[in-house]
């Protein structure tokens, strides 16, 4: 028995870790943040006329907490002397070359770069270096190999699994810099815009919303509302207030989460196609709301010259503070598009990595037995409301995320935007996509956003039919025979399977041709 | 029966019980008392109110008048959640489990509550009573059999380490041989971990042989109660419910 607890103690001890240097970090950054208050961010100092003027220097302390809450987070992380050290050092590499990027004039690219990638390499090295000794103590201080049935491993995957994730993230980074270097600047923004910003964007509300729909099991067909939530507030926020994007971007994802537990407390007691029009409701209510409150929104004439993306504080124009001009490059509007689409990268991974890890953990776990048995998990002592709303509030969220990145990218926004046929796309990925599986839910809003660009690009068909065909009027069509073509061959969705969120020695994929009809 | 751990202290009492659906009363002034370290049975017909008076235990649905007692508390007002993190655990009618997760995750969501670094040692005790569930861990738990889930479905319960176990007719659709295997590992529970066991059965015969006492209910009404050995030998109880049987 005692053996078993220590087996037990060792899997969850690497999670907890994560989570517990997560917490120093955060700590040892809001001490920082208050210290530096009164000693960095306020600064007096006589002027000519031998006045005190007070100076404030907000982004010294957002750069000092930054650094120390990184710094801490790295030390945190690992265990042994050696590899905290240069791990440090990878960190404190990493920010000299922001900080050199931020506040230097003259600095060539190539050094920041260089200071970048050695950053990295410390903090990899670093990581190896930890690895390696945990292996080693591992041998040593553990005489037997415990009952292996209670190893609660919770952190890999299959091998093929891993690599088409890693394959396929590995293309999405390399994706706009390959573009770029084969058709140049001018070639390439309708690539990385049309396609892989558009498509990310997709993926991400795809993510956002297969937390509500593919593991919660709650059908929402108003997802687009918090969407608009957050586009809006960034919209709002950032013309009436003067707010920067990277301000906006939580407050927006707290606003969102904010309206989907407001949309959950009512329709917390309903399921299944009551819930669905619910929903779908709260959806149109959205719109309607905005398309008629002029005085907020400015209805249908929507909200234009929202403020442009910068890369933190350096705006991508051919001005002299500009992006371009600080790095010593030409002046390109690419790089803007470049920039979006890595945000948005980032964005939707960050999504994917919240859901995973709480897949993992026992709110996870509940959300797929909710989905599963209401009342069996009632029964279990899990409280279903709070295992609800945090459903909903975590995919609104991700949804204001992605909203706050719209609006950012389009510089304009306007109601329509926010229709029925949004939310039924993202439904339409996710269930496509295999509910639940992160995987099939990327790969449907790729074909389905991509396919649909894709027509634009068929113009060799004209040879075919005459000049005044447009293959884009098929769309709908193709999408329709798409549609019943998966009906008939894929009703489960893309990826079908459900890998259990726990396993012993290796995954076991639940194949979804026993998986009951019509729940994904 | 060993009488050694009963004791006369009521674990859960209900008084005067009534709870309904809509219009329709389905339980009417129920008494009905489980002492600690008990088997205590209640059997009836289809729609006698059986699986009624499970659900009222655990506030749903929430019963109209009356109080139930548990441990010195009513907890007749309390969301269903709640009663669980009291030290209820339930096996649910038709069992319940969760058909697209592994028995692993299933029998995890049991601990979902609890302390997770006794997990382990939780685990190692339920596999201990249902070895069969050790060898499925990884298989879906709807592609289980009948008898399977019906294990799983209690020692999920058991995860949640109830002080009262309520099982509402374990023996449903499944063939003899595996009913009493179940009864078997019923009656280990309440003798050897001194588990306090509510079992409400249709299969009356075995239910009265196993528990310490039983109860009749007719339409929602207690009609009649007893040891089991009395009971089972009430002309009316073998007229009603043991005819034909064994």
């Amino acid at each position: 028995m005692p053996d078993a607890a220590a087996s037990d103690a060792v899997p969850s001890k690497t999670q907890n870790r994560f989570i517990a240097a997560l917490r120093d970090a955060a700590f040892v950054g809001l001490i920082t943040a208050g210290l530096s208050f009164p000693l960095i961010a306020l600064r007096a100092e006589a002027d000519m006329n031998n006045h005190l003027e007070l100076q404030q220097r907000w982004s010294w302390l957002v750069s000092a907490t930054i650094a120390m809450a990184a710094s801490r987070f790295i030390a945190s992380i690992f265990d042994r002397l050696v590899a905290r050290i240069v791990g440090v050092t990878g960190v404190w590499l990493i920010l000299f070359a922001g900080g050199t990027a931020y506040y230097a004039t003259d600095t060539h690219p190539g050094v920041i770069a260089g200071c970048v990638l050695a950053g990295l390499i410390a903090i990899g090295l670093a990581a190896a270096l930890n690895r390696s000794s945990v292996d080693a103590g591992r041998t040593e201080t553990r005489p037997a190999e415990p009952s292996r049935f209670y190893r609660l491993d919770t952190s890999g995957g299959s091998l093929a699994g891993n690599l088409i994730s890693i394959a396929a993230l590995g293309c999405a980074i390399a994706f706009p810099l390959v573009v770029l270097a084969w058709l140049g600047p001018q070639g390439s923004l309708k690539w990385i815009n049309n396609y892989g910003v558009q498509i990310l964007i997709y993926v991400m509300l795809g993510w956002g919303l297969n937390i509500v729909v593919g593991l919660a099991g709650l059908l929402d067909l108003g997802y687009v509302a918090f969407y608009a939530v957050g586009c809006y507030a960034y919209a709002l926020l950032a013309t009436k207030f003067g707010l920067s994007f990277w301000l906006c971007l939580p407050l927006a994802g707290v606003l969102a989460a904010f309206w989907g537990i407001l949309l959950g407390f009512p329709v917390l007691r309903l399921r299944g196609d009551y819930l669905a029009i619910v929903t779908l409701a709260f959806g149109e209510i959205i719109n309607i709301v905005l398309t008629n409150w002029v005085d907020l929104t400015n209805g249908d004439a929507g909200i234009p010259s929202i403020p442009r993306i910068t890369f933190f504080g350096l705006p991508f124009t051919a001005a002299d503070d500009g992006f371009a001009a600080r790095f010593g490059i030409e002046f390109s509007p690419i790089h803007r598009n470049i920039f979006l689409f890595y945000l948005i990268l980032a964005l939707a991974l960050l999504t994917n990595f919240v859901t995973l890890r709480l897949r993992r953990l026992p709110i996870g776990r509940a959300w797929e037995a909710l989905r599963e048995d209401e009342i069996a998990c009632r029964s279990l002592g899990i409280n279903t409301t709070s295992t609800k709303l945090t459903a909903f509030a975590l995919g609104a969220m991700f949804g204001g995320f992605a909203g706050a990145f719209f609006a950012v990218r389009q510089g304009f926004v306007n109601p329509n935007s926010f229709t029925f046929s949004e939310s039924a796309s993202i439904l339409a990925m996710v269930v496509l996509g295999g509910m639940g599986s992160q995987i099939g839910v990327a790969l449907a809003a790729a074909v389905m956003i991509g396919g649909t660009e894709l027509l634009r690009e068929l113009d060799f068909l004209k040879v075919l039919f005459g000049a005044a065909f447009d293959p884009s009027q098929y769309r709908m069509l193709i999408f329709g025979f798409g549609m019943v073509a998966m009906m008939i061959w894929k009703p489960r969705g893309l990826v079908s399977t459900r890998s259990p969120s726990i396993f012993l020695k290796q995954r076991k994929a639940i194949a979804g041709a026993l998986v009951k009809e019509g729940h994904g | 029966m060993t009488a050694q751990s009963i004791s006369s202290e009521a674990m859960l009492d209900l008084r005067g019980v009534e709870s309904c659906y809509g219009n329709i009363v389905a339980l009417k002034k129920v008494d009905l008392t489980v002492n600690r370290g008990e088997i205590v049975t209640l059997i009836g017909a289809n729609g006698a109110g059986k699986s009624t008076l499970m659900m009222t235990i655990f506030g749903t649905p929430r019963a109209r008048k009356g109080q139930i007692i548990y441990e010195g508390r009513d907890i007749a007002g309390l969301p269903a959640h709640e009663v669980a993190r009291l030290g209820i655990a339930q096996s649910p009618e038709g069992r319940r489990i969760f058909a697209r997760m592994s028995v692993y995750e299933n029998l995890l969501m049991g601990a979902a509550l609890g302390d997770p670094s006794s997990t382990a040692g939780d685990l190692e005790r339920v596999f201990a009573i249902f070895p069969r569930l050790k060898e499925r861990l990884t298989q879906r738990g709807g592609t289980l059999s009948g008898g399977e889930q019906q294990m799983l479905a209690i020692a999920r319960a058991l995860m949640t380490r109830p002080r009262l176990l309520l099982l509402d007719e374990p023996s449903l659709g499944l063939a003899p041989l595996v009913v009493k295997q179940i009864f078997d590992v019923i009656r280990d529970l309440n003798r050897r971990d001194g588990l306090t066991v509510f079992l409400v059965e249709q299969n009356a015969y075995h239910a009265l042989r196993l528990a310490h006492r039983g109860y009749v209910i007719v339409n929602g009404r207690i009609t009649m109660s007893g040891t089991g050995a009395e009971l089972l030998a009430r002309p009316e109880i073998r007229a009603a419910y043991l005819e034909g049987g064994h």
